[in-house]
C-alpha cells in the first residue's frame, strides 16, 4: 500500500540513473548473472507443470480399466521434479537478490553518509535535515525493494507471460482464441484503473499527512490548548480534518478494493470460456480432456502478471526518481580539499589577525563589508552587537566552515587557508548556542572531542564546568544515557556538558557564542570563574547577549549591519556614550 | 478486540450484510470449477452442444455474480472501516487533548502521536479486511476441501491432511518473522538517529575533525541494520515458495492417485481437472488466511495501545466544595505549605531506559512553598534552572495536583472549579510556548472571539504591532506550524499578545521575554503596568531586571524556597538574589 500511495515522480534523465543504477550491481554480477539463469530455469520448469499435468491426465482419461500406470507415474515424477525444483529455486532467487538488494542498500546509505561529511557546512544550512534524511531512509528503500523483488518479478512475469502463452497456442490454436478476450480486457482494465486510483491514493497519503501533521502540532501545544480552554475548537477541527481523512481513505480505497474481484472475474471468464469452447473442440475430437486441463493451468498463469508488470512499471520508475534523488546528494560540491602545499598548524600562539574581511552567504548579500581586528594571543576579544549583526558570522570564518570573499584571516602570521583545515580547527575549542549532544552515555558525550580521554579527566572537566554534582546524582552517573536531542535533560543542563566538552578538548583558542544564554546567571557566574582559568593564556571570542559577562574583555568589538561601529575596552566604550553605551542601559530599563 | 467491537457493534448488520455477502460470492465461486467438472464429465460425454453452450454461460453467469459480490462485500467493508476508524480517532484525539499533566507524561508525545496515527491506521485496514479476507480466506480453504471431498472423498484426504501442516507452518514462519522486523525498524531508527545527529551537530563534528570516527559509527550502525534486514526478509520470502511447493506435490499425489482410481472406475477424470482449480483456492486461502493471522497479531496490538488512552480515566475531576479545603484568609492567589513531585513515568510498553529516565530527572519537587498574592498585585520568581519555577505555574492552574498542602484561587481551592472555568481567569505563556498554523488573529484571539480592536491593543501593549503591521495582510498574516516563520523575539510577543488580548484576571508570564532585547522588555513591563494593573500577575524570568519592581519575589533553590519579599528586602537578606544582581547588573552599579 505503502509504495501505491507515493506520488509517482518522472525521473529527469532516466538512462543516466538507470546506468548509474547498474553500476552498484556491479560487484553482484555473477550473483545478478546465477539469478538470470535460475529465474529462467525455475519458469521453465514450472511452466512444464502443467503441461506434464495435462499430459499425465490424458493417460487417466483412458478410463476404467485402461489407464497406463507406468506413463502416468513417468508424467507424474517429471511433474514432481519440475514443481519441487522450481520452488527451490525461487527460494535460492529469494536468498540471492534479498543478499543483494541490502548489500547494495548498506553501501547506497554509507556512501551518502561518508558525503555529507566531506561536505562543506554551507549545504546543512541550505538544506532541511529531514529531506536528507529521506534520501537515506526512503529513497534507499525503495531502490533496495526494488531491486529485491522487481528484477526478479518482471523476469518471472515475462517468462509467465510468453511461456505459457506459448505453451496454449501450441495445445490448441483454436482455444487459445480465448485469450483474445482475456488479455485486452485484463489490459485495458489495469491501465483504466490506474489512472482512476493512483490519483485518489495520491489524494489520500495527502490527507493523512494533513492529519499526521495537525495532530503532531497539537498534542505538542496541548498545555497551552488547555491553558484557554480551546479543546473544544481544535476537536471541532480535528473532525473536519479526521472526515477529510476518512472520506479521502474512502473514495481511494472503495475503488481499490474492486480491482482484486475485477481481474478474478476476468480469471472466470476464461476459465468459463475454455470450458465452453474446450468441451465443444473435445466433442469435435479437436483436443484432449489432458489438453484442457492444460490449458486451464496455464491461462490461470496468465493472469496475475498482466497487473503484475503494470505495478513494477511504476515501481521502477519511482526507484529510478528516488536514484536520482540520491545521486543529485553524491554529486554535491565536496568541502574545498586543502592547498596540496597546505602546512599543519601546530604549536599555536594563538595570534588572530582579520584584515580587511568581506564576506556575505548568498552572492550579493553582503554581510561583512571590510571587517579588520587584531588579537593578540592570550586576550578576550567580545564581540556584541544586536542580532543579525553579524556575530556569528565572525566564528563561521574562523573555523573555515565558510571561506572568506575579500581580505584575509591569519593566524600566526599565517593566512588560514594555508593551514590544513583539521589542524586549524583542532586549534579552536568552541561552545556553541545552538548546544549539541548525541544519543551515548555523558561519559561519551564530555570526552568526544579527545580519544582516549579517561575517567579523571572527564570526571575533572565535568567539575570544572559544575555539571559533576548533577551528574552524580543520576542513576547511573557517567553512564546515563542521554537521548539524541537531550530531551531528558534541560537546555542549561546540556549547555554545561558542551561546555566541559570543550574544556577538555582544551585547545589554544576558544570560540564562546552565546554560550551561556541558557545557563541561569547564578550558575553562569560559577562557570565563568572556571572560564576564565580556562581561558588563561588562550586567544578567546566570546559572543554575549548579556553585556554584564564581558565586562573584563580585553577587546569588544561592537558590530552593527556587519560593520564595526565601536571598539575599545568597556571603560572606553562607555565613556564614549554611543552604541555600546545605548545598549548597556537598555538593561537597567 | 473486545475494544474494537465497542465501535463495531453498531455496525454489526451493515458486517453480518458484508460477510453473507462475501460468503455467497466465495461459494459461488467455489462452484465455478465444480460445474466446469460437470460439464466435462456429465454433459459433454452425452455430446448435447445447446446443454454445452448453457453451462457455459452459467460458468459467465456465476463469475458475475462473484465479482457483483466481492465488490459490493468490498465496498461495504470500505465503508465500515472508515466509518468506524472516523470515530475511535475522534475520540482518541478527544482524550488526549484533554490528558492530564501526570497522564500526559505517562504516556509521552511521541507514542501518543503514533497511536493517533500508525495505529489507527493498522485498525483501519484489519476492520477492512477482516469482513472480506477474514471471511473469504477460510471458505476458500475450508469449503474447497468440503467439495472436492464430495468429489472423491479418497483423494480430498491428501487435502485434509496437507492443509493443516500447511497452515501451522506459514503462521509459525510469518510469526517468527515479525519480532525480526520489529528489530530491523529499531536499527534502521538508529540509522536515522545518527545521520540527524550528524546533521545538526555538523559545526561540532568539522570542528573537532570527527569525521572519520561517525563515518564507521555509522558505518557500524549501518552493518547492523542490513544484516538484521537479509535475516528478516530472507525468512519472510519463505511462506510463498514453501505453500506452492506443497500444493504442487500434493496435485502430483492427486494425479497419481486419481489415475489409480480412475482405472478402478472409483472416480471421472474430469474430477482430477477440477482438483487442479480447488488446489489453487486453496492455495489462496492458505496465503490469505497468513494474511489476516499477521494483520490480527498487528491490530490486535494497536487495538490495545489506542484503547490505553481511550479509556484512560478522566483526571483532575472538580472536587465537590465539601471535600475541598477552604482558604485560610482572603488573598487572591495562595500557596498553602504546597508539596509536590512529580510521578515516576510508569508507561510500561513505550519506555525504553533512557525514557524512564526522564521521567526520574523531572523529578525535582517543590517543598513547603507558602505565599500569597493579593488581587491587582504581582509576584516575581527566579531561580536556577530545575529550582521548580515552572511547577508552580503547573500547580496554580492545575495541570498536576500537589501531594500536600492547597492551592487556592479567587478564595476557593482550585480542585473545585471546572477546568475551563478556572482557566478563563489565566493569561499565560509557558515556557517554550507555541503558535500554531494558523492566522496571527487566530493565534491571538484563540477560540475566544475577540474584537479586532482588542487584538491591537493586545498586540501594541506586547510590542507586537510594530511588525505586524508591517505584514501587508496584517493580522491574517499565516503562521507555518510552531510558528517557524517568526523569530524567537516575535514569537514570544505574539504569544503575550495572546495573554494579554482577554484582559486575564491572572496574566502568567514564565521565562517569555527571554528572547527580548532589554529596550523591549522594559517597555513591555511599562504596558502591563499601566494598562493591565487590575490583572494579579506572576512573572517567572531569569533576569531581575524583568521582576525587580513586583510587589513579592520568591527565590527558589531545588525547590524550597530561599528569600522571599521585596527587591530591596531581598537585597538585605538574600545573599543569592543580592550576588545575582550584582552578576547581572554589573559592579558599576
Amino acid at each position: 500500500m505503502a509504495r501505491r500511495d507515493s506520488v509517482m515522480h518522472k525521473p529527469k534523465d532516466a538512462k543516466g540513473t538507470f546506468r548509474r543504477m547498474i553500476t552498484y550491481l556491479g560487484p553482484f554480477r555473477y550473483m545478478i548473472l546465477l539469478v538470470f539463469i535460475l529465474c529462467l530455469c525455475s519458469n521453465v520448469l514450472s511452466l512444464l507443470g502443467p503441461s506434464l499435468a495435462g499430459s499425465a491426465i490424458n493417460e487417466a482419461a483412458a478410463g476404467k480399466g485402461n489407464v497406463n500406470f507406468q506413463k502416468v507415474t513417468y508424467y507424474a515424477i517429471r511433474m514432481l521434479f519440475c514443481y519441487v525444483a522450481s520452488s527451490l529455486l525461487t527460494i535460492g532467487i529469494h536468498i540471492i537478490m534479498v543478499r543483494v538488494s541490502k548489500h547494495v542498500a548498506q553501501k547506497m546509505r554509507q556512501n551518502i553518509f561518508d558525503k555529507l561529511m566531506t561536505l562543506p557546512v554551507g549545504y546543512f544550512d541550505r538544506h532541511q535535515s529531514g529531506d536528507i534524511i529521506s534520501r537515506v531512509s526512503y529513497d534507499v528503500d525503495v531502490i533496495s525493494t526494488c531491486m529485491a523483488t522487481d528484477v526478479v518479478s518482471i523476469l518471472t512475469s515475462v517468462i509467465t507471460v510468453v511461456g505459457s502463452l506459448g505453451m496454449m497456442l501450441s495445445i490448441s490454436l483454436p482455444l487459445s482464441a480465448v485469450t483474445l478476450v482475456t488479455i485486452p480486457a485484463s489490459v485495458f482494465y489495469t491501465t483504466r484503473m490506474r489512472k482512476i486510483t493512483q490519483p485518489r491514493f495520491a489524494k489520500r497519503s495527502r490527507n493523512y499527512g494533513i492529519m499526521n501533521g495537525f495532530v503532531e502540532e497539537m498534542l505538542s501545544g496541548q498545555k497551552t490548548i488547555q491553558a484557554y480552554a480551546y479543546e473544544n475548537r481544535v476537536d471541532e477541527k480535528f473532525g473536519q480534518i479526521n472526515t477529510n481523512a476518512a472520506d479521502a481513505y474512502y473514495d481511494a480505497d472503495s475503488y481499490g478494493v474492486t480491482i482484486g474481484p475485477t481481474m478474478g472475474f476476468i480469471n472466470n471468464l476464461g476459465l468459463a470460456l475454455i470450458a465452453m469452447f474446450g468441451s465443444l473442440l473435445y466433442m469435435l475430437e479437436f483436443i484432449t480432456l489432458g489438453s484442457i486441463s492444460s490449458f486451464v493451468l496455464y491461462s490461470r498463469k496468465f493472469s496475475g502478471p498482466i497487473n503484475e508488470i503494470a505495478n513494477i512499471i511504476n515501481e521502477l520508475f519511482s526507484a529510478l526518481a528516488a536514484a536520482e534523488r540520491v545521486f543529485t546528494l553524491l554529486d554535491e560540491t565536496e568541502e574545498l580539499t586543502d592547498r596540496p602545499d597546505a602546512i599543519a598548524l601546530t604549536d599555536t600562539l594563538g595570534n588572530v589577525e582579520l584584515r580587511h574581511v568581506s564576506f556575505g552567504y548568498d552572492p550579493g548579500k553582503t554581510i561583512l563589508h571590510d571587517l579588520s581586528l587584531h588579537a593578540d594571543a592570550g586576550k578576550l576579544i567580545a564581540i556584541v552587537g544586536p542580532t543579525g549583526a553579524g556575530k556569528t558570522t565572525i566564528i563561521n570564518l574562523l573555523m573555515r566552515f565558510y571561506d572568506v570573499d575579500g581580505g584575509s584571516i591569519l593566524v600566526d602570521g599565517t593566512d588560514i587557508r594555508q593551514y590544513t583545515r583539521k589542524s586549524l580547527r583542532s586549534a579552536f575549542a568552541m561552545v556553541l548556542q545552538d548546544t549539541w549532544v548525541f544519543k551515548g552515555t555523558i561519559f561519551d558525550n564530555i570526552a568526544y572531542g579527545k580519544e582516549n580521554a579517561t575517567m579523571e579527566e572527564v570526571v575533572a572537566a565535568a567539575r570544572a564546568a559544575h555539571i559533576h554534582p548533577f551528574i552524580m546524582r543520576l542513576p547511573e552517573g557517567y553512564q546515563t544515557v542521554i537521548s539524541e536531542d537531550g530531551g531528558n535533560i534541560s537546555k542549561g543542563q546540556k549547555q554545561l556538558l558542551t561546555i566541559a566538552r570543550a574544556i577538555l578538548y582544551d585547545a589554544h583558542m576558544l570560540i564562546l557564542d552565546e554560550a551561556t544564554s541558557n545557563v541561569d546567571t547564578s550558575t553562569e557566574r560559577e562557570i565563568q570563574k572556571a572560564m576564565r582559568d580556562l581561558m588563561k593564556d588562550k586567544t578567546c571570542f566570546v559572543i554575549a547577549h548579556r553585556l554584564s559577562t564581558i565586562q573584563n574583555a580585553d577587546h569588544i568589538l561592537v558590530l552593527n549591519h556587519g560593520d564595526v561601529v565601536e571598539q575599545g575596552t568597556h571603560t572606553e566604550l562607555m565613556k564614549k556614550k554611543g552604541f555600546y553605551y545605548q545598549l548597556y542601559h537598555a538593561q537597567f530599563e | 478486540m473486545k475494544f474494537l467491537w465497542k465501535y463495531l457493534h453498531k455496525y454489526a448488520r451493515r458486517m453480518s450484510l458484508v460477510m453473507s455477502i462475501k460468503l455467497l460470492g466465495t461459494l459461488l465461486e467455489l462452484l465455478i470449477p465444480y460445474v466446469m467438472e460437470h460439464l466435462i464429465d456429465h454433459v459433454v460425454p452425452i455430446r448435447q452442444i445447446p446443454l454445452v453452450l448453457i453451462w457455459g454461460v452459467g460458468m459467465v453467469g456465476l463469475a458475475f455474480c462473484v465479482r457483483i459480490c466481492n465488490v459490493n462485500a468490498n465496498r461495504l467493508s470500505v465503508r465500515t472501516a472508515k466509518e468506524a476508524t472516523f470515530e475511535i480517532r475522534r475520540d482518541l484525539f478527544h482524550t488526549a487533548l484533554n490528558l492530564s499533566g501526570q497522564q500526559m507524561d505517562t504516556v509521552g508525545l511521541p507514542s501518543l502521536i503514533s497511536r493517533l496515527t500508525s495505529d489507527s491506521y493498522n485498525v483501519q485496514s484489519f476492520t477492512q479486511s477482516v469482513q472480506t479476507i477474514g471471511i473469504r480466506a477460510p471458505i476458500m480453504l475450508f469449503g474447497g476441501i468440503a467439495i472436492t471431498l464430495t468429489m472423491d472423498t479418497g483423494l480430498a484426504s491428501i487435502l485434509c491432511i496437507m492443509a493443516p501442516v500447511l497452515i501451522f507452518l506459514v503462521v509459525f514462519i510469518s510469526m517468527k518473522g515479525i519480532p525480526l522486523y520489529d528489530k530491523v525498524q529499531r536499527a534502521m531508527d538508529d540509522i536515522v538517529r545518527i545521520m540527524r545527529e550528524n546533521i545538526s551537530g555538523i559545526r561540532v563534528v568539522k570542528a573537532l575533525s570527527k569525521e572519520s570516527f561517525e563515518m564507521k559509527r555509522f558505518g557500524q550502525a549501518n552493518h547492523t541494520a542490513a544484516s538484521r534486514d537479509i535475516h528478516a526478509s530472507i525468512i519472510m520470502s519463505l511462506p510463498g515458495p514453501i505453500v506452492t511447493l506443497f500444493l504442487n506435490t500434493g496435485l502430483t499425489i492427486v494425479v497419481l492417485l486419481g489415475a489409480r482410481r480412475v482405472n478402478a472406475g472409483v472416480t471421472e477424470p474430469g474430477v482430477i481437472l477440477a482438483f487442479l482449480t480447488y488446489f489453487n483456492m486453496i492455495m489462496m486461502g492458505v496465503m490469505g488466511l497468513n494474511r489476516v493471522f499477521m494483520m490480527m497479531s498487528k491490530a490486535n496490538a494497536s487495538a490495545h495501545r489506542i484503547q490505553e488512552i481511550v479509556e484512560i480515566p478522566e483526571d483532575l475531576l472538580p472536587l465537590p466544595e465539601s471535600e475541598a479545603a477552604s482558604a485560610p484568609d482572603a488573598s487572591y492567589l495562595i500557596f498553602d505549605d504546597v508539596s509536590f513531585q512529580y510521578l515516576e513515568n510508569t508507561a510500561s510498553d513505550t519506555a525504553s531506559d533512557t525514557e524512564r529516565f526522564a521521567g526520574g530527572a523531572r523529578q525535582q519537587c517543590l517543598e513547603h512553598i507558602s505565599f500569597r498574592v493579593q488581587r491587582g498585585g504581582s509576584l516575581g520568581i527566579i531561580g536556577a534552572t530545575g529550582s521548580g519555577k515552572t511547577s508552580i505555574v503547573n500547580l496554580l492552574m492545575r495541570f498536576y495536583d500537589p501531594q500536600q498542602g492547597h492551592v487556592f484561587v479567587d478564595g476557593k481551592d482550585v480542585r473545585v472549579y471546572d477546568r475551563d472555568e478556572l482557566h478563563r481567569k489565566f493569561g499565560v505563556v509557558f515556557q517554550n510556548d507555541v503558535l500554531f498554523a494558523d492566522t496571527i488573529r487566530e493565534n491571538i484571539s484563540f477560540g475566544r472571539d475577540l474584537e479586532d480592536q482588542a487584538l491591537e491593543f493586545a498586540t501594541r501593549d506586547a510590542m507586537a504591532a510594530e511588525f505586524v503591521e508591517q505584514y501587508d495582510d496584517g493580522f491574517d498574516h499565516m503562521s507555518v506550524i510552531h510558528g517557524a516563520n517568526f523569530s524567537g523575539g516575535q514569537k514570544q510577543r505574539l504569544l503575550i499578545a495572546r495573554a494579554l488580548a482577554a484582559h486575564p484576571e491572572i496574566l502568567i508570564l514564565d521565562d517569555s521575554s527571554s528572547a527580548l532585547d532589554y529596550r523591549t522588555d522594559a517597555s513591555l513591563r511599562q504596558a502591563i503596568d499601566s494598562h493591565h494593573s487590575n490583572a494579579t500577575t506572576v512573572i517567572i524570568a531569569q533576569r531581575i531586571s524583568s521582576i525587580m519592581n513586583l510587589d513579592e519575589i520568591l527565590v527558589l533553590d531545588e525547590g524550597r524556597i530561599i528569600g522571599q519579599g521585596t527587591h530591596q528586602h531581598l537585597m538585605d537578606t538574600c545573599p543569592v538574589y543580592h550576588d545575582l544582581y550584582y552578576t547581572q547588573m554589573g559592579e558599576v552599579h
